[in-house]
């Protein structure tokens, strides 16, 4: 029983972050400016997080815990650098 | 799957709404993100991902992995911790960067800058 809830729910949990993932997609090939890109690739980071939190719970793994830690470390640092570069031209002065 | 099976129900149940308030909260973020018509808005909606589609999945797996596990597992904390603290920093970067460049352009929509009195000393801008 409990585990037709939760294969059904991580289903549906993974379903609902790749669309998140695909609707972000759109938004970043889509534009219009550079600051929406960047916007829309840390919002791509965070839903690549989330669906690496919901795999780790599919395979009862630890592991995934810690590459999606590492991705949200990555994507702010990425994140910060674009808007550093939209901001001045140069990342670091 | 054999971990699945180990799950009592009144475990599963929880763990399964919070995944599923998780995922459907960022999923309304990513519709946001994409419908809204201006940037100063768009820059509002992935934040319902950061604040409870981050803490809905991760409530889940630490109830998953501290029930399955047989003792308390908090590591996600880590994640939520992380989240929280840098998401306002690279909006507020963002924001700011987006706000420098419609002025530098001279675009119409973006608030003037504030008049600067005699005594203040914040960076223009």
């Amino acid at each position: 029983m409990s585990t037709t809830i939760l294969t059904l729910a991580l289903a549906l949990a993974q379903l609902a972050l790749a669309l998140a993932m695909g609707l972000a997609m759109l938004r970043m090939l889509h534009g219009p400016r550079a600051q929406d890109r960047v916007l829309a690739l840390d919002a791509l980071y965070l839903d690549a997080m989330l669906l690496l939190v919901t795999q780790g719970l599919r395979t009862g793994s630890p592991f995934f815990f810690e590459a999606a830690l590492i991705i949200a470390m990555l994507g702010f640092v990425a994140t910060v650098a674009m808007a550093k570069f939209l901001m001045r031209g140069e990342v670091i002065e | 799957m054999t971990a699945m099976a180990e799950v009592p129900l009144w475990a599963a149940i929880p763990i399964a709404l919070f995944l599923l308030v998780g995922a459907g909260l960022t999923l309304v973020g990513s519709v946001g993100l994409l419908r809204l018509p201006r940037f100063y808005e768009r820059i509002h909606a992935p934040t319902l991902g950061t604040s409870w589609g981050t803490a809905g999945i991760l409530l889940a797996s630490m109830t998953y992995f501290s029930v399955t596990g047989g003792r308390l597992a908090v590591h996600e904390l880590l994640i939520g911790a992380f989240v929280t603290v840098t998401t306002p920093v690279t909006l507020m970067l963002l924001g700011r960067a987006a706000v420098f460049r419609d002025r530098a352009e001279g675009n119409p929509d973006v608030p003037a800058r504030p008049p600067v009195e005699p005594g203040d000393d914040r960076p223009a801008g």
